[in-house]
């Protein structure tokens, strides 16, 4: 039954966040509010409770007027509970015993507008928070081992690049690839951006270091079949070639790239033999001079149209591919180059060439003759093909605002990459989110760009989005570290937010066995139901649905919610 | 001064919390309505929290999590969904507004979705008005009557319903028996109806003790029914013969071990 508790000693930090809080809450008066609450002993404001000084703060505070809990109230938990837990720790305080009220994001940030109201939304949140860290009790966190092997899924790019930095740092790693070559999408590519290197080369340089490192077990035609377990310890089934190969894994990584948009029905795609994406163009040009003679005759003239079926109204292809501007730019001058007497036309809606480099990559290409066209998204360009084979373009000026004609031999469209379909299933297998344009979905857009909000799992190269070489690349060394941490480290705290069954309430119906997705609890050979802590991931369905309401969740008590609903409500229950 | 309704809402940690999370990060305003409580997973919104609030006058409630599919624990959401289904006829029979529970999903994505289902919400309790039992005068019926509701979802029958509607309907029982989600949502309605007026019938009984027709009276309901009820109330060992009026027998709530 309950131990006895000590009294709870709540001390409250109000952070200002610079502006972002204090320019819209009134914070002494949250503070000076705190103070009044019951088992609040301290309370005081801080400019940035995150810096250093924060920390300390918060450390000081808890020694000088001996502590048992912390409320700051701040930002969002999601990204900054970790860091007050430290300190909490760090004070000799379990982190548990500390609780975050959201006056930024839930609050400061959305009723700018209305800051007396606003304020009085923060003390509510502070009165809840209060409420509910004085009903925490401390937690544990369970220890478990860490394979020291990554998985890497897609052989492209950027998981050689992965595969390779883990490998070198004394990892095994096993690199899946469900084509017969690793390569992906470069080994479609002729020459690459803005160096002008050949992507074979480059590709072939690093096929050779992955299958030739001893660390590095190369599996292709072999596709993932399915994901159990958790960080540290998933259990992954390969199928390759009809055959089964079961792996213990410590974390992976996902490198499973993106496709073209093939815009069928656009432009006279599909239609007319001389429409290309740049992805058929580049697999002509591969074959040199001689390849695009003897298809297309000479070159007298080509049209490059861009944002073909990218940058559109609503999800899931409203983004900008980033990197068409750059690829047909590089294939523009590839051309004038082979055939210096031709025309080279890039219709555009805008040229985003970003960066230091890639503006002045635009400016070379204007200077070498390349004539760049602008239109507008309400009247696109027009593709119809004369009596004579060629294609005749027609495009309406956006900054002369004129209609020009222009016949030419080769009309090629910049489509944007694109997601594999079945990205949703190896997403369902890994419980990994996609996003609405269907490329896998970082836990924070910039706190956490390469990391899942699932922990051991991370993303890389153009599975996350389109990017070109050197930004897979980075992405690529990125994850290898991030995946490195914990394998090094060995040894993990897992998750203390598990259920716990009360053996003298459970009638052993096993409901919750079988509503646990993750297997996590079982029966004893009393039938009681059992849960196993490492495999808990601690979402509580459990517990809300046993029959007889013999589960309860750690820190995710009822008693502890209710008491943040009586706090909201300011009235004990009838 | 115009009525500011008290709206409390249940998020999920990864998806809708995330969403309200990207609402305030991109500036997207909306009323101040509203109060989160941050939960794992919408699943782990157990139905007598949301009596709980009720009770305590919320004049809303609103469950958010992940999209169906996309739930960060892969069926939460699933469960979420049949829990609300259920509360919400079982609301229905307390006489408050069983639109006052609102469920929706919000994916970590969508931070303008969730400051337009606030905006909207919001509206809507505004032209609703405040909740019977909000405010200093709660209606005493109503009270009570969710307050049998918040029993009945804290009893076996209901959870175990709920709990197993996706293996009933989906898989079958041991036997490989399906029943058809019609069926099903008869039984569940059957059932909703009896242990709301069961434990109804013991507040009241709590009270005073009371004659079937008595009980039949207040309820409404066939005298019949009411035997049938006290039968099984007395089964479970709820209410027990208080004493013989003439020739009818008065019953009276016995003390469970309660929680
Ligand atoms: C027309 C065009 C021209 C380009 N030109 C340039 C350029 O000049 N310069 C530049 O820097 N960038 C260029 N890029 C971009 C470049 O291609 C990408 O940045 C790069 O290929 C990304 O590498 P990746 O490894 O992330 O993905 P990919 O190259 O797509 O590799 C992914 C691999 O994963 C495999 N895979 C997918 N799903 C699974 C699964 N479920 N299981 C196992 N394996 C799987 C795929 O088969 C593939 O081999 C160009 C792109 C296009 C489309
Ligand atoms: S703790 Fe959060 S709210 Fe406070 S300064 Fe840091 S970021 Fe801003």
């Amino acid at each position: 039954m309950a131990q006895q508790k000590e009294k709870p000693r709540v001390g409250v930090f109000v952070c200002h966040c610079g502006i972002n809080i204090g320019g819209f809450v009134n914070v002494p008066q949250v503070v000076r509010y705190a103070r009044t609450l019951p088992n609040v002993v301290h309370a005081e404001e801080n400019i940035y409770t995150c810096s250093a000084e924060g920390i300390a703060s918060i450390k000081e505070a808890i020694k000088e007027h001996d502590l048992n809990r912390v409320v700051v109230a701040s930002c969002t938990p999601r990204t900054h509970e970790p860091l007050f837990r430290g300190a909490c720790a760090d004070a000799g305080l379990n982190p548990y015993l500390f609780e975050l009220a959201n006056i930024r994001e839930h609050c400061s940030w959305v009723h700018m507008r209305e800051p007396d109201k606003a304020t009085e939304k923060a003390k509510d949140l502070v009165r809840m928070a209060v409420a509910r860290v004085s009903l925490l009790e401390p937690q544990e966190e369970p220890e478990i081992d860490v394979m020291p092997t990554a998985l890497v899924i897609g052989g492209g790019i950027s998981g050689m690049t992965s595969a390779l930095c883990l490998a070198g740092q004394g990892f095994k790693v096993y690199l899946v690839e469900r084509k017969p070559e690793l390569g992906g999408m470069l080994k479609k590519i002729y020459r690459l951006y803005p160096t002008g290197e050949e992507a074979s080369r480059v590709i072939g340089d690093y096929v050779n270091a992955v299958m030739g490192h001893k660390n590095i077990v190369v599996l292709t035609s072999a596709n993932i079949k399915d994901v159990k377990g958790y960080i540290g310890n998933f259990e992954v089934t390969v199928l390759k070639e009809g055959e089964e190969i079961k792996l213990k894994i410590g974390t992976i990584i996902v490198a499973t790239g993106a496709i073209e948009f093939k815009p069928v029905g656009l432009y006279g795609y599909g239609r007319y033999d001389r429409v290309l994406t740049q992805v058929e163009l580049e697999e002509i040009l591969k074959g040199g001079k001689s390849a695009i003679d003897k298809r297309f005759f000479k070159l007298q003239r080509v049209v490059m149209i861009q944002c073909v079926g990218s940058r559109e109204e609503r999800p899931p292809r409203a983004y900008c591919s980033r990197i068409c501007c750059m690829v047909a730019i590089k294939n523009a001058m590839i051309i004038k180059e082979w055939y210096p007497d031709s025309d080279v036309y890039v219709v555009y809606q805008d040229m985003q060439t970003y960066g230091k480099e890639y503006e002045e990559y635009h400016r070379r290409a204007r200077e070498a003759g390349i004539r760049f066209v602008s239109y507008t998204k309400g009247s696109p360009p027009e593709v119809t093909a004369l009596p004579n084979g060629r294609l005749k373009v027609v495009v309406y000026h956006a900054l002369l605002g004129i209609r020009r004609e222009l016949d030419c031999d080769l009309v090629v469209l910049s489509t944007p990459l694109i997601p594999y379909e079945d990205a949703k299933e190896l997403s369902k297998m890994l419980k990994v989110p996609l996003g609405q344009d269907g490329f896998f979905f970082e836990a924070h857009v910039k706190l956490r760009p390469i990391d899942f909000a699932t922990d051991g799992i991370y993303v890389c190269g153009t599975a996350h989005s389109p990017k070109d070489v050197g930004e897979s690349v980075s992405q690529a060394l990125g994850v290898a570290s991030r995946a490195a941490i914990p394998m090094a480290v060995k040894r993990l705290r897992a998750e203390a937010i598990t259920s716990v069954v009360d053996e003298s309430l459970c009638s052993g119906c096993g409901t919750c066995i079988r509503i646990c997705p993750y297997g996590a609890i079982q029966k004893d050979e009393r039938g009681i139901a059992k849960v196993i802590e490492v495999m808990c991931k601690g979402c509580g369905t459990c517990g809300a649905s046993c029959p007889e309401r013999a589960i309860s969740m750690r820190h995710f008590k009822d008693e502890q919610i209710i008491a943040q609903i009586h706090a909201i409500l300011r009235r004990v229950a009838a | 001064m115009t009525f500011e309704p008290t709206i409390i809402a249940f998020l999920c940690n990864w998806c809708s919390y995330a969403g309200a999370d990207l609402a305030g990060v991109s500036r997207f305003s909306y009323p101040t309505s509203i109060r989160a409580i941050r939960v794992m997973c919408s699943g782990r919104v157990d139905p007598a929290l949301v009596l709980e609030a009720f009770i305590n006058g919320a004049d809303g409630v609103f469950v958010m999590g992940c999209h169906l599919g996309d739930c960060h624990y892969l069926i939460g959401n699933f469960y979420a969904q049949r829990k609300i289904k259920m509360l919400k006829k079982l609301i229905a029979l307390t006489g408050l507004e069983p639109e006052r529970l609102r469920l929706e999903w919000v994916s970590a994505s969508e931070g303008a979705r969730f400051a337009e289902l606030v905006k909207d919400f919001t509206n809507q309790m505004k032209a609703l008005g405040p909740s019977p039992v909000a405010g200093e005068k709660p209606d005493p019926n109503i009270l009570e009557n969710l307050l049998a509701a918040k029993a009945a979802v804290e009893d076996f029958r209901l959870r175990v319903l709920v709990g197993r509607e996706g293996e009933m309907v989906d898989e079958g029982n041991v036997y490989g028996e399906k029943v058809s989600q019609e069926e099903f949502d008869e039984i569940m309605d059957e059932a909703i109806a009896a242990e709301y007026i069961r434990n109804k019938m013991y507040i009241m009984l709590k009270k005073v003790p009371q004659s079937v027709k008595e009980l039949s009276k207040r309820l409404n309901i066939d005298p019949r029914n009411v035997l049938r009820h006290i039968v099984i109330l007395r089964q479970r060992g709820m209410v027990a013969m208080a004493k013989v009026e003439g020739t009818t027998p008065l019953w009276a709530a016995l003390e469970v071990g309660g929680r």
